[in-house]
Order: C-alpha cells, then structure tokens, then sequence
C-alpha cells in the first residue's frame, strides 16, 4: 500500500498536498483498494466554500457509495474533469491523474490537524487489523 | 385441539401461548399505541355467512355499482381514463411466467422479465422524447412527487412550484411527498416563477383539458434556473409533440390509459424519464442490456448505486420495486396498438371530443369554458349546478364527468375517448338538462 510521505491525510481515507495555498485533494490507495473498481464521482463545482471535514462529492464503485470529506476548509478551484469520462484513474493513479479537487485554502493552520503519513500508515493498520 | 374459525388456524391456546411469550396480558395492549379515538370501538358484524350465501350478498353490493360495463355511458376522466384494452394484454400479462406484482429480488434470473421492463423504458423513452427512462413508479401522482424531490437534489433548491392547472389530487400528493424533507410547495400562475423555485410542473394536457402553452413555460422555468418537470397524457402523445421536444428536464406520466382498467384508482403505473444528465439523481429502478462472457445479449439491474439496499439513508427515492405487472401491460399495449395505432386511437379521441364540445356548446346555456386548444377532455360552463346536471343523467344511465365547479363557476369536466360512441354523444347532449 503506498503512502506519500508528503501528503496529509484523513481518517475517512482522503489525502492532501499543499503548494502555494493550493490543496490538491483525492483519496489514498488503501481508500481505491478498498472501494474496488470505481465507477463514479460526483465532483463539486468549482466556487463551491468548504468547511475542514465537510462531505464534498460522492465516489462508486461497483460494490459501495461512499462520501468524500475535504481535508480542508476553502473554495474550490477546479475539479478533476477526467474523471468523468475515466473514473478508473482514481484506481490507477491515486496519488497523480486520479486527483479530485483543488481548493484554495481558507486556513494553512489547518493542516496540523491531519494526519501525518506515520500516522495514517499506523491507522490503517490498526483499522485492517 | 379445535380452531374457531375454518380460515384462522390459531386456536385460542395458540393465542395464549403468543401472548405469554412477548409478555402481553392481552392483545388489546397491542394497540396501546393507538389512541382511542383513532380505534374503532365494537364493530357490528352480523355473523358469518356460508360461502355460498356470501357470494350472494357480494354479488348484489357490487351490483349496486354503476360501471360502464353495464351498459352505463361514461364521460369521467380527471387523471383516470377508459381506453380499449387489445385481448392480447391480458393473455401475456396472465402467463404465469409474468404473473407478478414484483419486480424479482434476484433479478437476473428472471431474464423474460428483465427484458420486458427494459422495452417498457425504451418505449417510454421514445414516447415522451426523453434519453432515459425508470421501470416504473406507483402511479402517475407520485411519479410526479418524486420529480419535484429530484428537481431539488439536482438543482439544491427547496422550493417546488406546480401550475396552477395541474390535478388537484396530484398536488395533494407533492405536497405530502414534500412534507418529510421540509421542500416548500407553491401553485404559482405565470410570471410566479422565482430563483428560488428548484422545478416548475406543468400538466399539458392541463386538469381542464386545455393544451398548455408549453414554450412559454419551458422558458419561464429555464429563465429562473429551474427544471422543467411534464405530467404528460400518454395517449395525448400519440399526436402531440413530446415533452422532450419542448425542453422539459424531467417527464412524468400515469400509465394507466395503456392498456390498464380503471379499477378502483389503482393500481396504476407512474412513467418517469428525464434527461441523460440528471441519470444520478433518477428514482426507482433502470434495466439495462450487456453482453455476457459469450457475448450474448443479456439484462441486468443497473445503477442501483441510486437505490436504498446501497445508498441507504441519501438514496435517491425509498422505491425499490416498480409496478411490474401494470407495467407489462403498458408495454404489450404498446407493442400491440404501434406508433400508428397509438396516432389513430389519439385522432380518434380528439376527434370525437371535439364532436361532442361543438354539439354541448350549441346547446342553450351551455358553453365551453376555456377559449384553449385541448385533446380529449374539456370544462362545459353549465346553466345550472354541475352536482344537478350530473345527477339527471345518472339517471339516464350517463355518468357525465366530474364536478369542478368549485374552481370553475358551473363546471363540468368532460372527457371522451375512443370508448364512446357517437349514439352515446347523442345520448348525452340530448340527455343534458
């Protein structure tokens, strides 16, 4: 299971890279393992105000619906377009063309509350165990 | 160990030994719950009849009905409409491969059955002039109700707006539908649309028969951000242009005019189609076709991801069956009657509809309500109360339509179809006071 080191994560499975007060969101391998095939994503609309942990969009697989809760609070920016056509990028490439969201920071403050990669990695070991 | 009644097998032991179990005194405690003015205190049964003296006694009540099978003309429509029923429909639906009310829980093995549902929704799909259509919803009222809760999720608004000419019934149902997840409901006129409104409803043909200016209404709806959701009369669109023709987002019909009874109100069959994009946030279930490993075509359930068994509690609609059976029946219909059929038997509505105004408004105080186009149906302005008027030729043997007076001053809604003859036209305008 990879986990980028350089990410923050959730604990509903949802990662988060941060450049320039740009948060570039998607959901981890172990979420895409997890889910199985992906079928779906309900993707938000760009300007839509986000608050840290508020349900964002919807993703199916062939077997679950799952929600998907944004890291951080802010404004979207953009959303993934492929991923309509292609929702399978998510299964792989979780961590690159499979990115859902982007959304311009409302507080980098934030990011603290997240989950280090040590941490998720801890996490999801003891949620599989 | 006796039983007391020849059809109710528990015995009073058994009874007792219920009731001990769960810990009740008795069975009246059941009901606790109830409040008492809700219960109905001592029920005065006579006592029970033999079968064959019952038979007797159901037989001279149901005679006591006045049904156009015996022999009674019938002008009455309002949302539930006689129309002819080919043998054919009756002989398929009854074969006991088809013989039931549900949709299958393991579905895929019932491929006959797939199969039926998935030519219902293509031939709903061609008749309304939308992309996708569901298997079927309860009846037309709330097929209606959960498009408007649909226009809502797709559009994130929460209030509803109905023409002011829809069924008043159908708005009875919306407006229950819309109770739970607190949506408002208004029944606005033109130019009551506001940004706030998540759809507008528009019946067309209306509740009075009339034929709606559509395009001034899809461009009200769209010009205010809101879907545009058609209740639609699918005999009508045997001639008249489809809602997706006219820009509607969502279309809605009652399927009971295909080859379905009047019954008693039910049950009925709810038609829904909309738009590919709004496929998501679609009711009810969708058949789809595939191939197999062989390659060899194939029907499955699909998108349930919409329904309750998966998404729980954010489902799209707590439906999760359609009106199989009545659907069946609208499917063999359309089969039997054909694209020209269904255009003959709308001419033939229309035409004897028409015959039968003109003939009412030459007569002496009576007049036709609106100056609109319309199909089958049309409001008469009568000289006296339509509550007489009604009560005369049910004398008569002529079951003349339905009172509207209460938004129409003396008026009486009057439907003719194929069903009616032209000695039955004659009958009634020379039968009406």
């Amino acid at each position: 299971m990879v986990i980028l080191p350089n990410l923050r994560y959730t604990k509903e499975h949802e990662w988060v890279l941060v450049e320039d007060g740009i948060g570039t969101v998607g959901i981890t391998d172990y979420a895409q393992d997890q889910l199985g095939d992906i079928v779906y994503v309900a993707l938000p609309a760009p300007g839509r105000r986000l608050s840290q942990l508020a349900v964002f969009g919807e993703i199916e697989s062939v077997k679950a619906v799952s929600e998907l809760y944004s890291p951080v609070s802010g404004e979207v920016v953009e959303s993934n377009g492929a991923l309509a056509d292609k929702p399978e990028l998510i299964n792989d490439s979780p961590y690159g063309e499979g990115w859902i969201m982007k959304v311009r920071l409302a507080d980098e403050g934030e990011i603290e509350k997240l989950l280090t990669a040590a941490q998720y990695s801890d996490y999801i070991e003891r949620e599989a165990g | 160990m006796t039983s007391p009644h020849p059809y109710i097998p528990n015995t009073d032991e058994d009874r007792r030994a219920m009731l001990d179990t769960i810990g009740v005194a008795s069975s009246d405690e059941l009901f606790a719950d109830i409040p008492p003015e809700l219960r109905i205190d001592g029920l005065e049964l006579p006592p029970a009849l033999p079968e064959q003296e019952l038979l007797r006694e159901m037989s001279a009540l149901a005679g006591r009905n006045q049904v156009p099978e015996d022999g009674y003309a019938c002008f009455l429509g309002a949302g539930a409409y006689r129309h002819f029923i080919p043998s054919v429909v009756g002989h398929v639906i009854g074969r006991a491969e088809f013989y039931t009310a549900y949709t299958p829980y393991q579905p895929e093995i019932s491929q006959g059955t797939l199969q039926t549902m998935f030519e219902l929704q293509s031939m709903v799909c061609e008749l309304t002039g939308m992309d996708v259509a569901n298997a079927g919803m309860y009846e037309g009222a709330s097929a209606l109700a959960e498009a408007c809760l649909m226009a809502c999720r797709v559009s994130g608004r929460s209030r509803i707006a109905l023409l002011d000419t829809l069924n008043p019934a159908y708005a009875d149902v919306v407006r229950t539908y819309a109770s739970g997840p607190g949506l408002a409901v208004d029944v606005v006129s033109d130019g009551g649309l506001t940004a706030e409104h998540a759809c507008l409803a528009v019946q067309h043909p209306n509740f009075f028969g009339c034929l709606e200016d559509v395009w001034a209404r899809e461009a009200a709806a769209h010009a205010a951000g809101a879907l545009l959701i058609a209740a639609a009369d699918p005999i009508s669109l045997g001639m008249l242009a489809p809602p997706g023709e006219w820009g509607a987002d969502i279309a809605v019909a009652e399927g009971q005019s295909l080859g379905w009874p009047v019954n008693f109100g039910g049950p009925y069959l709810g038609l829904f189609a909309c738009r590919r994009d709004h496929l998501r946030q679609m009711p009810g279930r969708i058949v789809g076709r595939t191939t197999d490993l062989d390659g060899r075509a194939g029907y499955v359930l699909t998108l349930q991801t919409r329904e309750q068994h998966i998404r729980r509690e954010r489902a799209t609609s707590n439906i999760c069956t359609s009106q199989q059976l009545v659907g069946l029946a609208a499917t063999v219909y359309l089969a039997a009657v054909g694209k020209h059929g269904l255009r003959r038997i709308a001419e033939v509505c229309y035409q004897r509809a028409h015959h039968a105004a003109q003939r009412i408004a030459a007569l002496p105080g009576y007049s036709i309500a609106f100056d609109a186009p319309f199909f089958k149906e049309f409001t008469v302005r009568c000289p006296r109360p339509p509550a007489d008027v009604l009560a005369r030729l049910l004398e008569r043997g002529i079951i003349g339509g339905l009172d509207v007076s209460e938004r129409v001053e003396n008026g009486l809604l009057v439907c003719v179809t194929e069903m009616n003859t032209r000695e039955e036209i004659d009958r009634l305008v020379e039968t009406l006071p």
